[in-house]
């Protein structure tokens, strides 16, 4: 393992350190439970946004807190989801009184840590809506599966919703405004080499010179098939149509009913595609891929989104949410209206993404 | 001879030494299906649980099991962490105030602890989860109780079959969790999470022996 790391159990204490130093106007950090939150919350009046996962996907999520965001990010150790008492310290000190929403994407130990933090927070008081973010495409059952893993779309959602929030919307408009988000976005990434876990030591999968993973989550989970090389536009066409084509899906998921005040077993269908549609194209790093290939990548994407009749309104481009220094890349294409351009334009100043401002 | 608060504490040490030797087979499993982290995880867990336990020592044993499940909760993370700390905290109300327990006393405790994982995990037996280690001993246990047979002996049946539900768990096809992303993939390999249950099941049949002799 070559790493620019000191001890391997120090990696993501060390990180928030130095990004509590980069950032002393933005962010602070607090630790043990180790939490990022705005400089300056809890902002009167507005629902406050925290989100939270396993760390080496940086800059999601901690450099997304900040005006226009998040409110609150809670790191994990290296691709372990956090513990509830992170979420639950940091609702208490970003809660203005208008309530939380928790953004979570969607795998198991997420949605139970986060839905467990949910619960500690309502006991206290506080007002938790949680929204789970499923959109990669590359899971095809959610029957006989714990469903479509939440991948790209989550940083999209951060924006849109971050920008609601700061307008004023309340926890209900926020969390459904959410949903839209999340039902409208597919992704799909693919893995040119592994990753290396420091814990680890060693990659988390063996990948052959010519050789890619299509279909590959954010944890260097093994994909949906392994496959000889092939070019860029090749390789977009796979992950773009992928996406294009995919049919409606439905799935059940578990919502908190802030009206009736218990979980709920929700379905919902993310509509399909279809020519006329207007989308944001996301093209992210998985970390170790440079901007040079992301725009070759996006200059094929565009030609595909134009022959399928989706024009491109908006586009995020470079590394958003990595595993670490995954070689790789993956494509988001977010279905939108009026109301999300109109909030994706909005002012936004964190460490990682920052405009209008 | 009931279970007394200081059986209770010794069984977590023992838990957690147990799970500091198998770390790595526990890890070499996950590998194979899930993110490589179980045996990690639960060794951390544990390590923590053994930070919390001399405080409340000398309390009864559903604080000292609650006080386990909190420790779990707040630092294993990933899926295991909400599961198992479910478990031991709804074990801890099930023992709430308690300072000895008989053999039926822990049989209402386990079902207390596995209902918590169904609760949170909403995992159905043959799911390829610890449910599929846990479900069996405890059916084992209640059904050796209920034809008279000691703690020891009824331990010693909730152990076979949680063994032979771990290894039931090989051939079939995840359907929760990270493993169940693999799809047919995660066919031909032993669930970390049954087997870490099976891990402490038999720790328990182990503490029995060694008081009755
Ligand atoms: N929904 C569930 N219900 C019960 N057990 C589950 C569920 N999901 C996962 N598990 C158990 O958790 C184990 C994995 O734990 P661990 O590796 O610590 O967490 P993670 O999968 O988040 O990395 C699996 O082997 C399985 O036994
Ligand atoms: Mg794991």
């Amino acid at each position: 393992m070559k790493k620019l790391i000191n001890k391997p159990e120090d990696v993501v204490k060390e990180e928030l350190e130095g990004m509590a130093l980069a950032f002393p106007e933005l962010i602070k950090v607090h630790f043990e439970p180790n939490y990022i939150y705005r400089a300056d919350a809890p902002v009167k009046g507005k629902v406050a946004l925290i989100s939270g996962g396993g760390s080496g996907h940086e800059p999601m999520h901690g450099g997304f807190v900040g005006m226009g965001m998040l409110d609150a990010a809670c790191p994990g150790e290296v691709f372990t989801s956090p513990t509830p008492d992170q979420m639950l310290e940091a609702a208490k000190t970003v809660n203005s009184g208008a309530g939380i929403l928790y953004i979570v994407k969607n795998y198991t130990g997420d949605v139970m840590n986060f839905e467990m933090a949910a619960d500690m927070a309502r006991a206290e008081g506080i007002q938790v809506a949680n929204i789970i973010i499923d959109d990669d495409v590359a899971v095809k059952d959610s029957l006989y599966t714990a469903g479509r893993r939440g991948v790209g779309t989550t940083v999209l959602a951060e924006k849109i919703c971050g920008a609601a929030a700061e307008k004023g919307y309340d926890l209900k408009q926020v969390a459904e405004l959410c949903r839209k988000v999340n039902i409208n976005g597919r992704s799909m990434g693919m893995a040119l080499t592994s990753c290396t876990v420091p814990a680890a030591g060693k990659p988390t999968f063996d990948l052959a010179e010519d050789e890619m993973e299509i279909g590959i989550g954010i944890h260097g989970e093994p994909g949906r098939t392994r496959m000889k090389l092939k070019s860029a536009d090749e390789i977009t066409e796979m992950l773009a149509l992928s996406i294009i084509e995919d049919e409606a899906y439905t799935r059940t998921v578990r919502e908190w009913d802030l009206e009736r005040e218990e979980w709920v077993d929700v379905e919902m269908t993310d509509p399909p595609f279809e020519a006329g549609d207007k989308v944001l194209a996301f093209v992210n790093s998985m970390g170790g891929t440079p901007l040079i290939e992301l725009f070759i990548i996006y200059r094929k994407l565009y030609e595909i989104c134009e022959k399928k009749g989706l024009t491109i309104v908006r586009n995020l481009i470079g590394p958003y949410i990595t595993s670490l220094e995954m070689q790789g890349v993956s494509i988001t294409l977010l279905k939108m209206d009026e109301e999300m351009v109109e909030l994706w334009d909005a002012p936004v100043k964190t460490p990682s993404m920052r405009w209008g401002v | 001879m009931p279970i007394t608060t200081s059986d209770v504490s010794e069984y977590l040490r023992k838990v957690a030494e147990v799970l500091a030797e198998n770390k790595e087979y526990l890890t070499e499993l996950d590998s194979a299906i899930g993110d490589a982290d179980h045996g990690i995880n639960m060794d951390r867990g544990f390590q923590n649980v053994l930070r919390k336990l001399p405080a409340v020592e000398d309390k009864d044993i559903g604080t000292i099991l609650k006080t386990a499940g909190m420790a779990l909760v707040s630092s294993v993370g990933g899926a295991s962490g909400p599961l198992y700390g479910t478990a031991f905290m709804q074990a801890g109300m099930a023992a709430a105030g308690k300072r000895e327990l008989a053999a039926e006393d822990l049989l209402a405790i386990l079902e207390a602890a596995l209902k918590g994982v169904l609760m949170r995990g909403r995992a159905n037996l043959g799911d390829k989860t610890m449910v599929d280690a846990l479900t069996p001993a405890i059916d084992a246990m209640r059904e050796a109780l209920e034809n008279g047979a000691d703690l020891t002996e009824a331990l010693d049946k909730a152990t076979a079959a949680a063994e032979e539900g771990m290894k039931a768990t090989i051939p079939l096809i995840a359907k929760k969790g990270r493993a169940s992303y693999l799809g047919e993939r995660s066919i031909g390999h032993q669930d970390p999470g049954a087997t870490s249950s099976y891990l402490l099941i038999r720790t328990m049949a182990e503490m029995a022996h060694a008081k009755q002799a």
